[in-house]
């Protein structure tokens, strides 16, 4: 829009097809909205997958998050919170025109993010060691006290023959290997933790399939948080360029409200998949 | 060019090829639109005319069973995807929009083009796996079959995964221009009732494209990564898959139907000679349609083994879409009644729309009764109900449309007694190509058949004739069209006595849509206009009615 010349003594930060600043920021702030909006439901199908899946099997989840460091995922949810509030921190800044200040407070974002895509790093690697992948490349091998999760004391390497057929077997329309329901009052399978709370379950049938949602799910939330870097460092490359001069904060307000989303999904992922007891 | 040659107009600011693929300008964007889509219409047209030839007789006609399989589902898949969900909208809309608003442009016209961008991008990549191997999945992409099959099924999946950003951004820039780029006078019930089609379906556009594009990546996740979620052998669930794609692909219909309507709707009033009947029940039934939508995909599952109880609840919310769909068409007659009618080429496809879009909407409840639907599904009988829906109802509007707008897009007018015949050929080739169709499907033809016993033969042929009529007519329309684009006589700017917004400009319109700010009325009054016949076309009787400057007369 900056090619077009301005009619009626606009100000030049005002596209050409708009009355005002007032109508080009409600414009904008509405649609940034709306594409959250899609952002929720594109989500949201992740997490009805999820959904469906724990309803029918709830001992996969209740196994598969054995695995899950609870302490890194904590770690990882203080650090995106604490970004929402620099975030938020920001636009007020840009409000106030505290340059200097906007300036340190998308870096600590910037920064939150990259600690955020850090531990993911050793979480992933982690996993990937001992082979808790998804479904399709599910090959788990813990050796004795060598188990990722931090806490759970002596644990034992889990069966890995559950029955399922290998990897990459062709499908064989005639027989589901859909593991039925388990059932009980609360949908459970006989519990295998009994005396001791800290020994691992015994893996339960398509276990795999915790690794993929997990890996779905995260994967795709950290993707979410990579756009979010660049996002903010546009929002650098914009503060150089003098776009928010004169209190004006629309873009930093949309990165902003793009980040809040990012952290609430991953608040809801933390919840549904590392505190599962 | 109807107001001289010293006059520029949107298609002649700026030059040369970058100065289209880089527009800003609404106008431009949706001229790209347009010649994209209609390439697409044809390359899926081709595709249509293959399979139909090749069912001229039982067992091998002109290809082999797999090429067959694949001619259908490429047919499918680039009608659907690259043709009618973008079709109405991103073509027409986005021209229209914002001249019906008296507005400069869309509210975002970069994300615009991004828009059209992530079109042509989807485009390559759906011809990318049409040549390395097509796809033979049907346009559904079922599982466990598209996650085994052979074919470039990831190409085809990714390449709708980003269509669908396409119409997702498409829809999003509409809601924001429509909430915000009003002009005065213009309340939500002074509207026009095509800004009410397009915004209902912008809703759907934002809401259920995410779950398509989710679904789409599980698929390639798991064609490419083996992520299990839908592979019964990897402890996933094949029917999952179906309740995410029907979560989108039944709303997906109404964002085909929904800008048709919006398109009869204006021209059923224009033509008509008549102020439209009953505007509210028109306009909110369209957000009822839109609502509804998203609460009967179960109806395409019928029989993949839901409980008895969810089948009823799904069939009788399917039934419920009947209303607001016939309320509409209850008033487009009422409108019509006592009016006078002209029949120039545009009333000619509301005729047509009405008459085909009745029986593919009663089609439909057979399809929605649970004990029918054992007998019908998976039948021909469903093919004929879907292409008298999306046919005989979208493509027949969006020709309407096209050939109302098509002056004010391109400042000429095209020959009226061929686009008679071609509205004529397309009628008539269309219900020779798809009655016989709901017969063949009653008496248990299934669908998606390379072969079929020897009882079918006079019906199959009849109906692949009936194609080969329906695509004379479409060369025809072609022909006149193009020729008009260079012989033409220029268009006035309201040739057809409009009242809406988009006609107070000149046609075509210059690059910023309008000289003066304008006031918005009634835009169905079209006792404010009269008949010039010094411009050849219809004029405001005051015409300082609708500027904002002179105070206007309401």
């Amino acid at each position: 829009m900056a090619a077009h010349h301005h009619e009626h003594g606009h100000d030049p930060s005002v596209a050409h097809h708009f009355e005002s600043a007032e109508q080009q920021r409600q414009s904008t702030k509405l649609g940034m909205w709306v594409f959250l909006a899609t952002e929720i439901l594109f989500f949201g199908g992740l997490f009805v997958a999820y959904t469906v899946y724990r309803v029918n099997h709830p001992e996969v989840f209740v196994f598969g998050a054995y695995f899950l460091d609870t302490a890194l995922g904590a770690l990882n949810t203080v650090v995106l919170i604490f970004s929402s509030f620099t975030i938020a921190w920001a636009v007020r800044a840009a409000q106030l025109g505290q340059l200097r200040l906007l300036r340190w407070l998308i870096i600590a974002t910037m920064a939150c993010a990259f600690v955020f895509m850090g531990v993911k790093y050793v979480e992933y690697s982690a996993k990937w060691k001992h082979g808790l992948l998804w479904a399709g490349s599910y090959n788990p091998h813990l050796e004795h006290g060598d188990e990722p999760a931090a806490g759970h004391g002596e644990a034992e390497a889990p069966s890995s023959t559950t029955g399922a057929p290998e990897a990459g077997a062709p499908a064989d329309p005639d027989r589901s290997t859909i593991a039925p329901a388990a059932e009980g009052p609360h949908g459970l399978a006989a519990p295998a933790v009994a005396a001791d709370p800290h020994a691992m379950p015994v893996e339960p049938a398509n276990a795999r399939v915790f690794f993929s949602i997990y890996f779905m799910m995260t994967g795709l939330h950290g993707i979410h948080v990579l756009a979010g870097i660049a996002a903010m460092l546009w929002l650098l490359r914009c503060l150089g360029r003098g776009d928010f001069d004169g209190g004006r904060f629309t873009k930093v307000d949309m990165v902003a409200l793009y980040w809040h989303v990012v952290d609430i999904i991953w608040i809801y992922l933390f919840l549904l998949l590392y505190l599962i007891d | 060019m109807a107001t001289g040659p010293d006059r520029s107009n949107y298609l002649t600011t700026g030059r040369g090829v970058l100065s289209w693929l880089f527009t800003l300008d609404h106008k431009r964007i949706g001229v790209m639109y347009l010649v994209a889509i209609t390439t697409s219409f044809f390359l899926g047209g081709v595709f249509a005319l293959l399979v139909r030839t090749e069912l001229l007789t039982p067992g091998q006609t002109i290809m082999t069973a797999d090429a067959y399989n694949k001619m259908f589902t490429l047919h499918g898949a680039v009608m659907i995807f690259l043709f009618i969900i973008p079709g109405i909208p991103a073509a027409l809309g986005n021209f229209v929009l914002p001249l019906m608003l008296g507005a400069k442009d869309v509210a975002l016209p970069r994300l615009n083009l991004t828009s059209f961008w992530f079109w042509m991008i989807g485009a390559v990549f759906a011809l990318v796996s049409i040549i390395v191997g097509a796809v033979d999945t049907g346009w559904t992409f079922y599982t466990p079959y598209s996650t085994t099959t052979g074919t470039a099924v990831i190409s085809m999946t990714l390449g709708v995964f980003i269509l669908g950003f396409s119409s997702i951004f498409t829809g999003l820039n509409f809601i924001v221009t429509i909430h915000k780029m009003r002009p005065e006078g213009m309340t939500w019930f002074r509207m026009p009732l095509f800004l009410w089609g397009l915004y209902s379906t912008a809703i759907i556009q934002v809401l259920a494209t995410p779950v398509l594009g989710i679904t789409l990546l599980l698929l390639v996740a798991e064609r490419a990564l083996g992520i299990g979620i839908f592979d019964p052998t990897l402890g996933g669930d094949p029917v999952l898959f179906q309740h995410f794609f029907w979560f989108y692909s039944h709303p997906a219909v109404y964002i085909m139907i929904l800008p048709a309507m919006g398109v009869i709707s204006e021209l059923v009033s224009v033509f008509s000679g008549k102020h439209i009947f009953g505007y509210r029940f028109i306009a909110w039934s369209s957000i009822a349609i839109a609502l509804l939508s998203f609460l009967v995909w179960g109806h395409h599952m019928f029989t993949s083994g839901q409980s008895g109880i969810t089948n009823m609840i799904f069939s009788a919310l399917t039934f419920s879409v009947a209303i607001p769909s016939a309320v509409k068409v209850f008033n487009w007659l009422a409108t019509m009644y006592k009016g006078s009618i002209r029949l120039a080429a545009p009333m000619l496809y509301v005729l047509s729309f009405l008459f085909l879009f009745a029986i593919g909407g009663l089609t439909g409840l057979f399809l929605g009764a649970l004990s029918t639907d054992i007998h019908l599904h998976d039948t021909y009988f469903v093919v004929a109900h879907f292409h008298y829906v999306m046919f005989g109802g979208t493509v027949i509007a969006f020709l309407g449309g096209l050939h109302y707008w098509w002056p004010k897009m391109f400042g000429r007018m095209y020959s009226e007694r061929w686009a008679q015949l071609a509205a004529l050929l397309v009628f008539v080739g269309f219900n020779l190509t798809f009655f016989t169709q709901f017969v063949m499907g009653s008496h248990g033809m299934p669908r998606r058949y390379y072969n079929y016993v020897e009882e079918f033969t006079t019906l199959h042929q009849a109906s692949t004739v009936g194609s080969y009529v329906l695509a004379l007519g479409f060369f025809i329309m072609a022909g006149y069209l193009l020729h008009s684009l260079v012989r033409g006589a220029p268009a006035p700017a309201n040739p057809w006595g409009s009242a809406t917004l988009e006609w107070e400009t000149t046609s075509p319109p210059p690059a910023g849509n309008f000289d003066v700010e304008l006031l918005a009325g009634d835009p169905y009054d079209l006792d404010a206009l009269r008949y010039d016949p010094g411009v050849g076309g219809w004029v405001r009787k005051d015409p300082r009615s609708i500027l904002v400057a002179a105070g206007g007369a309401g």
